[in-house]
């Protein structure tokens, strides 16, 4: 049976699901060149499963990517009727929606970084080195605000914001970020600050270190590829975010997701789509250098 | 060991304050507004009234969320299964390579792209039709239930399959071995032999998956036209149209007992497992 089940999510393909019987049924006589055809026919199989499988994944993306440079594209046309850049010089001009709100965007990302650090890595250090009583539930009660349908959590997060004038300004947006965030920076912290090395610590306290000068000296440099990574999870989780902003910032705040919704809703799909690659670019980068920060010891970690 | 406690109470209070302040307190806020009627007193009123006017919807909603979690735990299954047991290098590199893609896409640029492409005149039935595959009158658009259940599967499988694989890839190879010289399909092996061993990473890859499906705005308002749609966008829309706080927080509520449901039988599952053990 080796070369011949076909686990794919092509599966569907209804070439799979008729060409296994025949395989079975074939004289011993034959089955020498039978074999060999059937290796054959595996082999398109795969290819063609592993093509619908690619077409799946990137046509979405392609059919962004051809809106974001298709001047005009309507109906009968397969494809766009002309390609320019047009689009792409409204989105980039200095003084246009797009450029003001990738400000703002990559604005409130970094103010919310600083906050979930400032809070996450003394948090993250107790979490990983303290006795602290109901460890199990503190973490939990990180992962809640990620756990739970948020949308009911910001429609009130937002009345309340709205009692005391936070509504439409960036530190409103920055708080339910950083809040939303929360769950990656102190996990991710905890797990950094737990696998160093307790020893390295010791050592140096030995010497006569004071304890906060062992935090910084050597405890923190050795944590920091962690939380490195989970100032990254928090920054793109901010830069991404449309839900909370949708209920808590607007007018006034325009981020790029709020942006992009406007542009898609308004029917202008190029402006939709650019915002859309723009967005896409830190997304797909930290795809490929997320291993790097997050090492093994680290990774097993989390959560714990 | 008192002092080091304290200390350490002192440096996660931060943390803790912003938690209490930003979720534990809407929190309360949400139940309250949904329990309590105008006069004060405790009712069922507005549950009465968000039955009425949205029942459809919230049969809708955990129709999506339910479809959407069992076909992301079919693909997952089936794409760990051939990275971990495929025995053509090439697929499984290229396999490897290709699934992570959509996995920190967020939810609103893929309800972007998948705005267009299951259009009726988007990427998918303009490539079909090219190919031969179907008729141009044939074409439809996929942009209702099919289509935030295509987005949202796109979207978690990456996610699931990544923890699955993972899990897949820590388990004894020797069991996986053992089964197949027996004489065992890979398809038996990958049913019989490895998925009970990780079944337990599976569950909370789809229950996260269920919960974030469950809360997501973009993609039903985005993907999908206006009736029926997901409770999400219900409550946007009692907020935004007629500052009805008390109606979409017990829509609010509703959501928090589905996914609150899939929470418990979770835990039912893992309580289980640990007495087994």
């Amino acid at each position: 049976m080796s070369g011949r089940l076909h686990v794919s999510p092509a599966n569907a393909e209804p070439l799979a699901v008729s060409r296994d019987p025949r395989a079975t049924s074939h004289e011993p006589a034959s089955s020498a060149a039978g074999a060999r055809v059937w290796v054959l026919g595996s082999t398109v199989l795969k290819i063609l499963g592993l093509a619908v499988f690619a077409f799946l994944l990137f046509g979405p993306l392609a059919n962004l990517a051809l809106w974001s440079v298709a001047e005009r594209w309507y109906t009968p046309f397969k494809l766009p009727v002309s390609y320019g850049m047009r689009y792409w010089e409204v989105v980039f001009r200095p003084t246009g929606d797009a450029m003001s709100s990738l400000m703002t965007s990559v604005g409130i990302a970094c103010l919310t970084v600083m906050v979930a650090l400032a809070v996450s890595v003394p948090a993250g250090y107790a979490l990983a080195r303290l006795k602290l009583p109901w460890r199990t539930a503190l973490m939990i009660l990180f992962l809640l605000p990620q756990a739970f349908p948020s949308v009911a959590i910001y429609i009130n997060v937002a009345r309340v914001f709205y009692s005391i004038g936070l509504t439409g300004t960036i530190t409103g947006v920055v708080l339910v970020h950083a809040a939303h965030g929360l769950v990656y920076s102190v996990w991710i912290a905890a797990a950094a600050f737990a696998a160093v090395d307790r020893d390295l610590e010791l050592a140096a306290r030995n010497i006569g270190a004071s304890p906060l000068r062992t935090f910084f000296t050597v405890t923190l440099p050795l944590a920091a590829p962690g939380v490195m990574a989970s100032a990254i999870f928090v920054f793109l989780e901010s830069l991404d975010e449309f839900t909370g902003t949708f209920f808590v910032g607007v007018p006034q705040i325009t981020t790029l997701p709020l942006l992009l919704y406007n542009a898609s809703m308004g029917g202008n799909y190029q402006i939709a789509s650019i915002t859309a690659l723009i967005l896409l670019v830190p997304s797909v980068v930290f795809m490929f250098v997320i291993e790097r920060f997050l090492k093994a010891d680290v990774l097993s970690k989390v959560g714990q | 060991m008192a002092r080091p406690s304290f200390f350490g109470l002192l440096l996660i209070a931060p943390a803790l304050a912003m938690i209490c302040a930003l979720f534990l307190y809407p929190l309360g806020f949400s139940l309250a507004a949904a329990f309590t009627e105008p006069g004060g007193g405790l009712s069922l009123m507005h549950f009465r009234k968000a039955f009425d006017l949205y029942s459809t919807d919230i049969l809708f909603t955990l129709f999506i969320v339910v479809v959407s979690t069992l076909l992301t735990g079919l693909f997952s299954i089936a794409i760990a299964g051939i990275l971990t047991l495929g025995e053509t290098p090439w697929l499984v590199a290229a396999l490897r390579a290709l699934y992570r893609w959509p996995l920190f896409i967020p939810f609103i640029v893929a309800a972007q792209c998948m705005r267009t492409f299951l259009a009726k005149n988007g990427l998918m039935n303009n490539s079909l039709v090219a190919l031969g595959v179907m008729e141009p009158l044939q074409a439809t658009s996929f942009l209702d239930w099919r289509g935030i259940i295509i987005t949202f599967v796109w979207k978690q499988v990456p996610f699931v399959t990544l923890m699955l694989a993972g899990a897949m890839a820590s388990i004894d190879r020797a069991t996986i071995e053992a089964g197949r010289n027996l004489g065992a399909s890979r398809i038996r092996v990958l049913i019989e032999l490895v998925l009970p061993q990780v079944v337990q990473t599976l569950l909370v890859g789809l229950v996260l998956s269920f919960v974030t499906m469950l809360s997501v705005l973009s993609v039903p308002m985005m993907v999908a036209g206006s009736q029926p749609t997901m409770l999400t966008v219900d409550m946007a829309f009692r907020i935004n149209s007629y500052g009805d706080y008390a109606t979409a927080n017990a829509l609010g509520v509703i959501s928090y007992a589905i996914a609150g449901a899939v929470a418990w039988i979770y835990l039912r599952h893992s309580v289980k497992r640990e007495v087994q053990a």
